[in-house]
């Protein structure tokens, strides 16, 4: 019998407690490399669709505040649609949709400043809510954490991928809290009672 | 911004968990608090992980792949390498046009970061960092120094091995990935708490860079070779099952 001869993707390791050596150099007091650190902004001026900006935390299992932590974020532009490779066109050109922020060293505190992306298709055509995709890595995490930012002022009950959440009561953990206009509050919980919701997917 | 991979628009494989490390490693001790308890919540891939960040060619820099001279232009102090291979999905396609980012300790074993106590010395030439975009077969290289091995806090006496750590993207924000090289020959491989959070010796030893004598070059510098993988894509589109799952 012929084998199947599928590679293994390179198994993950931690990115460390000096990830922000390699990612945001700059950030960290380390100039004269790059002119700038990638990923400054999801979006352009000009980008179309409702200004929001979403500030956090990530936390751990004994509740500390993590100062290390680094996120991505990717999302579609105000309409729906991904930047880049999406099937079914062009995004807005002001909408980048990728962002890497890192927590504040002294507080842990993040901050992202973005539109709020439009609806984007489920595989099987139906809506999914509004969402962000988050991507989270720090010292101590073994393989980089995916995980959604909702916000609570959209329809979020019919989303196929938060309906498929069992424990209803969880699904809080991935639905952002609404501080004033255009500004909410999402932290991250990495383990403990409110740990928040990651996926493989 | 360039739209590469244009033809990369399926699903993603799912991953094999048992082959990553697991998310609660006690003898990592840090990953005892940052793991998360709750079982994955577990679907296909949508657009939203098929999708991704495309980086163009022109964001690079002369020098950002030369880690040898990018931070002062002055040469850093160390054994010269050529860190090079292929960034590849699992049906064993090289993924072109991708963003590869790595970092890592001088010669000495010392990191550029203020919490880097250790006693081995900073050499001022060197910062740390470096960047490239793979080719149209997936190709990418580094010139670098070989990192040294250096001790760190977890039980009293562990000792990271010799490692460059590498950040990959690929045409999907769901291959997104951060893992780490390891060099050919090195004892403190075995005995690293970071390395044995991954469970088998098969998938550690596809983060072990063979010496590669072809591609040195002679009176200069030593090459290792380095293959990263990333997930596949399944087939998208069935006219019978439109629905993908």
């Amino acid at each position: 019998m012929q084998e199947l001869d599928y590679l293994k993707e390179s198994p993950s390791q931690t990115a460390g407690p000096y990830v922000h050596i390699g990612l945001t150099p700059n950030k960290l007091g380390i100039g004269g490399i790059y002119p700038v650190d990638l990923g400054e902004s999801p979006v352009l001026p000009g980008a179309k669709g409702e200004e929001i900006t979403i500030i956090g935390t990530v936390q751990d299992g004994a509740g500390m505040i993590l100062r290390d932590a680094l996120i991505e974020t990717w999302q579609a532009d105000g309409q729906g649609i991904y930047p880049g490779n999406d099937p079914r066109g062009a995004a807005d050109p002001n909408v980048t949709g990728w962002a890497r922020i890192i927590a504040d060293f002294e507080t842990g505190e993040w901050t992202l400043k973005t539109v709020k992306p439009g609806r984007v298709p489920f595989p099987d055509g139906r809506a999914m809510a509004p969402h962000i995709a988050l991507w989270v890595v720090a010292r101590g995490i073994n393989l980089g954490l995916q995980t959604r930012i909702y916000f609570e002022d959209e329809e979020n009950e019919s989303c196929p991928v938060l309906q498929r959440i069992e424990h209803r009561e969880r699904v809080k953990t991935l639905v952002a809290k609404k501080t004033a206009d255009g500004t909410y509050r999402f932290d991250v919980i990495l383990q403990g009672e409110n740990e928040t919701v990651f996926f493989d997917m | 911004m360039t739209l590469s991979n244009q033809f990369d628009r399926g699903p993603l494989f799912f991953r094999d968990r048992d082959w990553h490390p697991a998310a609660y490693t006690p003898g990592y001790k840090t990953s005892m608090t940052r793991a998360p308890f709750r079982p994955l919540v577990a679907m296909g891939s949508t657009l939203s992980e098929e999708t991704g960040p495309a980086f163009g060619h022109s964001m690079i820099g002369e020098l950002d792949n030369n880690l040898i001279m990018n931070f002062t232009g002055e040469p850093a102090i160390g054994e010269r390498i050529i860190m090079h291979g292929r960034v590849l999905d699992e049906s064993g396609r090289g993924v072109p046009n991708v963003l590869v980012e790595i970092w890592q300790a001088n010669a000495g074993g010392r990191y550029r970061h203020k919490k880097d106590n250790y006693a081995a010395p900073l050499d001022p030439n060197f910062g740390g960092c470096g960047r490239t975009i793979s080719g149209p077969d997936g190709s990418y290289e580094f010139l670098t120094v070989r990192p040294g091995a250096y001790p760190w806090p977890n039980r009293v006496n562990d000792w990271r091995p010799m490692h460059i750590h590498i950040s990959v993207f690929g045409s999907g924000f769901g291959q997104r990935l951060i893992s780490q090289m390891y060099f050919e020959g090195d004892p403190l491989i075995k005995r690293c708490p970071i390395v044995n959070t991954i469970g088998q010796d098969r998938a550690i030893q596809a983060l072990v860079a063979p010496l590669d004598m072809n591609r040195a070059i002679p009176m200069d510098c030593l090459a290792y070779k380095f293959d990263i993988v990333l997930r596949g894509r399944r087939q998208s589109f069935f006219e019978n099952r439109k629905e993908g799952l």
